[in-house]
């Protein structure tokens, strides 16, 4: 069976699709990104569709499902590298692919990662501040 | 409607016996209709040619127009209205130029007589009738296909996407809307987004001089394709009676950000990107 390969690089997880999704990849995709998630502490994961000429119902709802399960694990999901075409044909068809945040290149996305990171970073030391100041 | 063996002879012999005074004399009726519009030496080219082409195909045997032998006098045809297409003569001004070949033919059947007269005019009426409706065709089409090839042009013009600043990319629409248009936008504007990796774009719709529903929708709708992709899109331009009618139509844009001006959506773009925008100290003066 193909699998899709998970490459790390430093904070981030990047999936870059190269091949048509079926059932089973999806589902074993999904699996290996969660274990891979917890085994490396990772706090993003970066989707690349490049390569994705369509981009179906059920690529659509696979990308809700790993950004959700992704969520829940503490990691940001960032999918880019849609194509135009792929865009218009998603919009006709009503997909807005919700939840999801997107990005033109794995550039971008790396950035985006980085300031939801930072943002997240900046407000637990806010936290922390916080805390100190009220307990005397 | 083809002119028999003997008639096309008779017609060839006719017009190739008196080969000067028919082209004179032809010549003479389209300069007056025309008006001065094209010069006498111009025109006589064009009659001579058709003539050649009449009095060639008439010695080969029968002429039928849509027979092959006839591919020299239909290529004169074609190429007279089609010069008179380009040059925005009118289909009749067009047509009457082989519609006077009936006027010559007259004079020329009268003079000669003969048994068969009235029977060889009615023939050779026929043709240049036939001759007529074919030049009348081929005008509209050259007609049609240059209103093709503007459209085409108008297609190309008319959507530019331009770079604004880094990162920043706007489409200035002007014009109206259609489902084509908005079409070649959308496809437009996407693909520059990944070419020059812009994450923003401003849709500038000032020179959009109405705004109904399926033009909101078609704008909606690239905003929407382009968030998949992960850049934002900006709708600027919106002039006051366009906000009113938006509102009456009671078209929601939702979280979409809109301004007024381009100057105003660029500041607010940079505003995101961080780019400071602080205002100058006036300048003294000497």
């Amino acid at each position: 069976m193909e699998r899709v390969p998970i490459l790390k690089i430093g904070d981030i997880l990047l999936v870059s699709i190269q091949l048509d999704m079926s059932d089973q990849t999806a589902v074993q995709l999904q699996e290996d990104l969660a274990e891979r998630i917890v085994d490396t502490g990772c706090h993003g994961v970066i989707i690349d569709i490049t390569a994705l000429d369509i981009v179906d119902s059920f690529v659509g709802r696979m990308l809700s499902t790993i950004a959700s399960i992704s969520k829940v694990l503490d990691a940001e999901t960032v999918v880019v590298g849609m194509r135009p075409a792929v865009a218009i044909t998603l919009v006709e068809l009503g997909l807005s692919l919700n939840g999801i945040r997107t990005a033109l290149n794995v550039e971008r996305g790396m950035e985006l990662i980085a300031a939801a990171h930072a943002d997240e970073l900046d407000y637990q030391l806010d936290d922390d501040s916080d805390a100190e100041t009220a307990t005397p | 409607m083809a002119l028999s063996t003997e008639e096309s002879g008779r017609l060839a012999a006719l017009l190739s016996g008196q080969n000067e005074r028919v082209t004179t004399r032809w010549t003479e009726i389209v300069t007056s209709s025309l008006r001065g519009r094209l010069s006498q030496a111009e025109l006589r080219r064009q009659v001579q040619d058709l003539h050649s082409a009449i009095v060639a195909t008439g010695e080969q045997g029968t002429i039928d127009l849509s027979a092959d032998n006839a591919g020299e006098l239909r290529a004169a045809l074609s190429e007279l209205s089609r010069g008179r297409a380009r040059q925005g003569f009118s289909a009749t001004e067009t047509t009457i130029s082989i519609f006077a070949l009936k006027d010559v033919l007259a004079e020329l059947v009268q003079e000669s007589g003969g048994p068969n007269a009235l029977q060889d005019y009615v023939a050779f009426s026929k043709l240049v009738d036939e001759m007529g409706l074919f030049t009348f065709e081929s005008f509209v089409r050259t007609r049609e296909s240059l209103i093709a090839d503007q459209a085409e042009q108008l297609l190309e013009l008319s959507t530019p996407v331009v770079k604004l600043w880094e990162g920043v990319v706007a489409v200035p629409l002007v014009g109206t809307l259609d489902s084509a248009r908005a079409q070649v936008v959308m496809e437009r504007l996407l693909q520059t987004l990944v070419d020059t990796g812009s994450p923003y774009a401003i849709i500038d719709i000032t020179g959009v001089p109405a705004v109904d529903t399926q033009v909101a929708q078609h704008i909606l709708k690239t905003v929407v394709a382009a968030r998949l992709m992960g850049a934002d899109c900006i709708i600027s331009g919106i002039r006051p009676q366009i906000a009113q009618t938006i509102v009456a139509l009671g078209i929601e844009f939702g979280d979409i950000a809109t301004k007024a001006s381009l100057a105003d959506a660029l500041r607010h773009v940079l505003r995101l990107t961080g780019v400071e925008t602080a205002r100058r100290p006036p300048r003294r003066a000497v």
